[in-house]
């Protein structure tokens, strides 16, 4: 909404400076996007008349355009807009003048011709994005005057956003009514005369067949003259960002700027039937709107038609093309309707055409205003189109909509706002906004009817904080109560941890796009079945929503690795979706950990470097084990999709499956362009934090020396190294104080299939030191035990 | 014999051991000396039975003068020779401090994650609560029990991201924070004091400004007595302790869940007010939107509101590093996932 100074100015004496003004906008909840002073960075354009226009010797598109100024002054300029003519009084910057965007005009050879100044569009006066050619000023324009006085480019436009509950603010007399009461000047619109009602005037008729979309709907009807409107109004018009069109059709736009009241003009010669039938459309009804395009219309929109039913205006949000008024209109029909809201919006969403109307319908206009709209708009075209009106007026309004009565109570007030306010300056507060109070505390608030934002008492007590000011309110802090104590949850203390465990362990935090595409499922060996799907996605690349982590993280590795970092270790922490649980409606939404980590593992030059081993993703696996305190974890080899088949395994805990660790298959590297070795895992983290735990309980410590010995054994490659571990803790007993391995080989001399694992055994008592005698059948006892459970033989 | 020969013999060989002690230049040649005086000074000491009983002690007395004179040049050579040998093999075990290859990888948190954890940690600090909820919400959680009624116009503030299940448009990507105040609401009766920082959804077009996933952040109160002037003190507060010495400002705006609404803004933190381009200029950055507790929300999760009143707030988490760490883009910051963009923080 853009809100000329002068304009506002017709409705309340305003004198205040502009940044002043701009300051109390903000204030009171009209939010000012920009202080616009359209004159200020213009100097130097005024305005001349074409006197011919001849082709350029060298040049199609360009053509010279001979001028003059006034006092005898003339000059030849090369323009380039198709629509000059000789006779056009336009806007002409002379060489030295100044255009918005410190654009100085210099002489200038264009084609070989010298240009003297340039003539200009409305762009380049930076009024709006119409670049459709040279501003046309009036015919009467007196020449060499400067544009700014023409235009009055003087003024100052405040640019507003308008909240949608504010619609009376997308009038110039909504925003004049704030401004009057926050700054305590009279604010006063014209009271319209009364009108003479009747049910036809003469042979014109008006039917609402659909009340409940349009409950209420005023008809007038007018001869006219069409011609240009005057210049005050296609200033005040392009000041507020429209452009002039006829004097007919810019008396309904200004109206709409001024009083949010949108107003249709038919032709009424072109109203088949001379009459207006307002009903709901049939389903794939047609009708081509003004601006040339095909409409195909469904049950939900509502249409005006001629009086022979057929669609003349889609209603609330663009006119016809076939009733339009144009040059040759002498008779119009002046529509001033209310239309529910809700309907309007729906209607503008699902064609995908918004308008100024449509925005203003759908946020709800004053449906008592319709009538004095009407009035307000004949009053006008009186003026500029020589119109003349039939003075009765058909009113279709069977239910009208009275003024909201909200009862307020000033210790509410209070209460919500933490003032310390007295009824009466409360009532003192809100009655300039329109709205009429009765009795003293609790008193009556009878709303005005252009705010549907103000039917419940909370809604009178939002009108006093933006009188109070905001800035005016005492502020307080709330903390919990005494006795509560703020702190992170349990689970999400471990969500932490979980993280600090990868930090600490050299991977950096990655963020994925949680919607992703099946194809970036299958690129990484993953199914896409099971999945979520978006509805709408604005993309194909994020139309479902993601089962897993890895692809984003795999997609970052890559990533890296094209920018020339292909040694990295990522994780993510984020949510993973399935679809709904049986009896749910919402998916199945889990947190997953899943980490990456690709390429070299940098050493260089203390040591050599090496490629990334799937052992250091499952290195992480235990230090959250550790870090948990896991009582219970399993890691089973099998082939996990879009793993190496061989080297890939589910994680368990307490015998529930969690995720899964292993290599990155060789085929998802190479789709990926990945070199080097990628190791991955990812983990449910909480059905990991949901795991049994070890007792947080100080273990004491022995003062008695260890017996350490080693022991290896040949087994076959299938056999894990960690049930070996399990069997021989299980065979030493409570004295084992660890056990590690230390060597893995396989060897020609062990034979295909076979390899030595070797363990270094630590025992120890907590009371004695341990003797060969009893380290001795000890030692046999693991060695049977490996044996008998793994088909083992021993080494040494 | 009388004692005068062995006494000078005694101070002569003080003389030689002097002298052979300060030549020995390393530990072995020291040991070779110690060894020769340790002879001389036996030899000596053998002899002292062939001196007149009378002047035995004066004899014996001036040996051990002499022999604890030589140990202890000896001693003192010692140290300097052990000191010396001890330099060069460190010298010879050199090493260098500077000589490192790749940078050492620590690892990071996520900016975003850094800032997420200050925010919870803030609350904490004022005895709130931290609570999450689904991402995925029904439209009752997002909008409906939110006093977004169906086609009011406030809904098209926010373009929905709707996903396939159950009824057409039931089933959402969540468009801010705010269901998890009804869920919260619902599930336990107030005193509430929470935050609820979360993953959002806009069906944007991603640019610098603009991500169609994105972090908020949500306050909820809700007690006896509580007042738009808590509203504002209390937030004020949280900025001063997310950015130092700033003041809160607040201006009326409309939001569907709260009423009165407002923008909330803080003073620029970068150039206490005069002015630069993170503020574009006007000493206010725009954060986000807060207000107290609607009625209608209050109702629809069966809240009495003459008993109960409240406040809620929320902002753009992803904004705050972006601020901070002068991040260009919204890009840069979420999903593009450059590492060389990650260790930096």
């Amino acid at each position: 909404m853009r809100a000329p100074l002068s304009w506002i100015r017709d409705f309340t004496p305003i004198e205040a400076p502009p940044s002043e003004i701009a300051d109390a906008l903000n204030q009171l909840g009209l939010e000012v996007d920009d202080v616009d002073a359209p004159g200020a960075e213009i100097h130097d354009v005024v305005a001349a008349r074409i006197v011919q226009v001849v082709p350029h010797p060298d040049a199609d598109k360009i053509r010279l355009a001979d001028i003059e100024f006034g006092g005898g002054r003339a000059l030849r300029v090369v323009c380039g807009a198709p629509n000059i003519a000789a006779g056009m009084v336009v806007p002409f910057a002379q060489v030295g003048a100044m255009l918005p965007g410190d654009f100085r005009i210099t002489k200038r050879k264009i084609r070989g011709v010298v240009s003297e100044g340039m003539l200009c569009s409305s762009r380049e006066l930076g009024l709006g994005d119409d670049h459709d050619g040279i501003l046309v000023l009036p015919d009467d324009t007196e020449l060499g005057a400067d544009v700014r006085d023409v235009l009055g480019l003087h003024d100052v436009v405040f640019e507003l956003s308008i909240t949608p509950n504010r619609p009376d603010a997308m009038g110039i007399v909504g925003v004049a009514r704030d401004l009057a009461a926050h700054f305590g000047l009279p604010f006063a619109l014209p009271t319209a005369p009364a009108i003479e009602l009747v049910d036809r005037i003469g042979d014109v008729s008006v039917v609402v067949d659909a009340p409940e979309r349009c409950p209420r709907l005023v008809a007038r009807v007018a001869t006219v003259v069409m011609g240009e409107s005057p210049a005050w109004m296609q200033q005040r018009l392009r000041l507020a960002g429209m452009r002039p069109i006829s004097n007919v059709v810019d008396v309904t736009n200004y109206v709409m700027l001024e009083r949010c009241r949108p107003l249709h003009a038919f032709d009424l010669d072109r109203l088949a039937g001379r009459g207006i039938v307002v009903r709901v459309a049939t389903d794939g009804e047609r009708m081509t709107t003004l601006d040339g395009v095909e409409r195909t219309l469904d049950g939900g929109d509502l249409v005006i038609c001629d009086g022979e039913r057929s669609p003349q205006a889609i209603a609330g949000i663009m006119g016809g093309r076939d009733s339009e008024v144009d040059a040759s209109t002498t008779k119009i029909l002046l529509e001033s309707a209310y239309f529910e809201p809700a309907g309007i919006s729906r209607s503008s969403k699902r064609l995908g055409l918004r308008s100024e109307a449509s925005a203003r319908f759908e946020r709800g206009v004053d449906p008592n205003g319709a009538a004095a709209g009407a009035d307000r708009a004949l009053e006008l075209l009186a003026e500029v189109a020589g119109a003349v009106a039939d003075p009765a007026t058909i009113d279709r309004y069977p239910r009208p909509v009275a003024r909201e009565r909200v009862t307020v109570r000033s210790a509410r007030v209070n209460a919500i706002l933490g003032t310390d306010l007295t009824a009466a300056e409360v009532r003192g507060l809100v009655e300039p906004l329109g709205i009429e109070t009765e009795g003293s505390d609790p008193f009556i608030a009878a709303c005005p009817t252009d705010r549907p934002d103000l039917a419940r008492e909370i809604d009178v007590i939002e009108e006093v904080a933006r009188r109070v000011g905001l800035q005016h309110i005492r502020r307080t802090v709330a903390s919990a109560p005494a006795g509560s104590v703020g702190r992170l949850s349990e689970a999400q203390r471990e969500r932490r941890l979980v993280a600090d465990v990868l930090v600490g362990a050299g991977f950096c935090e990655a963020m994925s796009m949680p919607l992703i595409s099946p194809a970036d499922l299958e690129h990484v060996g993953l199914t896409a079945d099971a999945t979520v799907e978006v509805a709408n996605p604005l993309r194909a690349e994020e139309s479902i929503l993601r089962p897993s982590v890895r692809p984003g993280l795999l997609r970052a590795v890559a990533g890296n690795a094209a920018r020339g970092e292909p040694d990295v270790a990522l994780f993510e922490l984020g949510t993973v979706f399935g679809p709904p649980r049986s009896g749910d409606l919402l998916p199945d939404e889990r947190t997953m950990l899943g980490a990456v980590i690709a390429g070299t593992v940098r050493r260089a030059p203390r040591e050599p470097d090496r490629a990334v081993h799937v052992g250091d993703a499952v290195d992480v696996v235990h230090a959250l084990v550790a870090a948990l305190r896991l009582a219970d974890l399993a890691i089973e080899a099998v082939a996990v999709p879009g793993l190496h088949a061989s080297r890939s395994a589910r994680i368990l805990v307490d015998g529930a499956d969690i995720g899964a660790v292993g290599e990155v298959a060789p085929e998802v590297l190479a789709r990926l362009d990945l070199v080097g070795p990628a190791a991955t895992l990812e983990l449910d983290v909480g059905a990991l934090c949901a795991g049994r735990r070890r007792p947080n309980r100080f273990v004491p410590i022995s003062s008695f020396p260890p017996v350490n010995f080693d022991l290896a054994f040949v087994v076959a490659d299938d056999v894990a190294a960690a049930e070996i571990a399990a069997t021989v803790r299980a065979a030493a007993g409570d004295l084992l104080e660890r056990v590690e391995l230390f060597d893995e080989f396989r060897s020609d001399a062990l034979g295909p299939g076979r390899r030595s694992v070797a363990f270094a055994l630590r025992c120890r008592a907590h009371d004695r030191t341990l003797t060969d005698t009893e380290i001795a059948p000890l030692r046999t006892a693991v060695i049977d035990a490996v044996v008998a459970a793994h088909d083992a033989i021993l080494r040494g | 014999m009388s004692a005068r020969p062995l006494i000078d013999r005694s101070s002569d060989a003080v003389g030689t051991a002097l002298r052979a002690i300060a030549d020995a230049t390393d530990l072995d040649a020291l040991r070779a000396a110690e060894r020769r005086i340790d002879d001389e000074f036996a030899a000596i000491k053998r002899e002292i039975k062939s001196v007149d009983a009378a002047d035995r002690s004066a004899v014996g007395q001036a040996l051990g003068t002499a022999q604890a004179q030589a140990r202890a040049a000896a001693d003192a050579r010692r140290g300097e020779l052990e000191a010396t040998a001890g330099a060069a093999r460190l010298a010879g075990e050199r090493l260098d401090l500077t000589a490192v290859g790749a940078e050492y990888r620590r690892g990071h948190l996520h900016p975003v994650t850094q800032v997420w954890r200050e925010l919870e940690d803030i609350f904490c600090g004022l005895g709130y609560e931290v609570h999450g909820g689904p991402e995925v919400e029904d439209d009752w959680h997002n909008f409906e029990a939110l006093n977004f009624p169906p086609g009011h116009p406030a809904r098209a503030m926010q373009d929905t991201l709707y996903v396939n299940l159950g009824e057409p448009e039931q089933v959402l990507l969540r468009t801010h924070t705010s269901p998890v105040q009804i869920r919260l609401m619902e599930s336990q009766p107030p005193p509430i004091y929470a935050v609820m920082p979360g993953r959002t959804f806009r069906r944007d077009t991603p640019d610098a400004r603009h991500s169609p996933v994105f972090h908020q952040i949500e306050c909820l109160v809700v007690d006896r007595g509580i007042t738009m002037g808590d509203l504002m003190g209390t937030i004020e507060v949280f900025f001063r302790a997310l950015f130092g010495d700033v003041e809160a400002r607040f201006l009326p705006s409309f939001f569907p869940f709260t009423e009165p609404s407002a923008e909330l803004g803080v003073s620029c933190p970068f150039c206490s007010r005069s002015g630069c381009r993170t503020c574009s200029h006007t000493g206010w950055i725009e954060l986000g939107g807060c207000g107290m507790v609607d009625p209608n929300v209050f109702a629809a999760v069966g809240l009495d509101a003459e008993e109960w009143s409240g406040f809620a707030f929320g902002f753009g988490i992803d904004r705050i590093p972006l601020l901070r760490n002068e991040i260009d883009s919204l890009q840069t910051l979420l999903w593009d996932n450059d590492v060389r963009f990650l260790r930096q923080f």
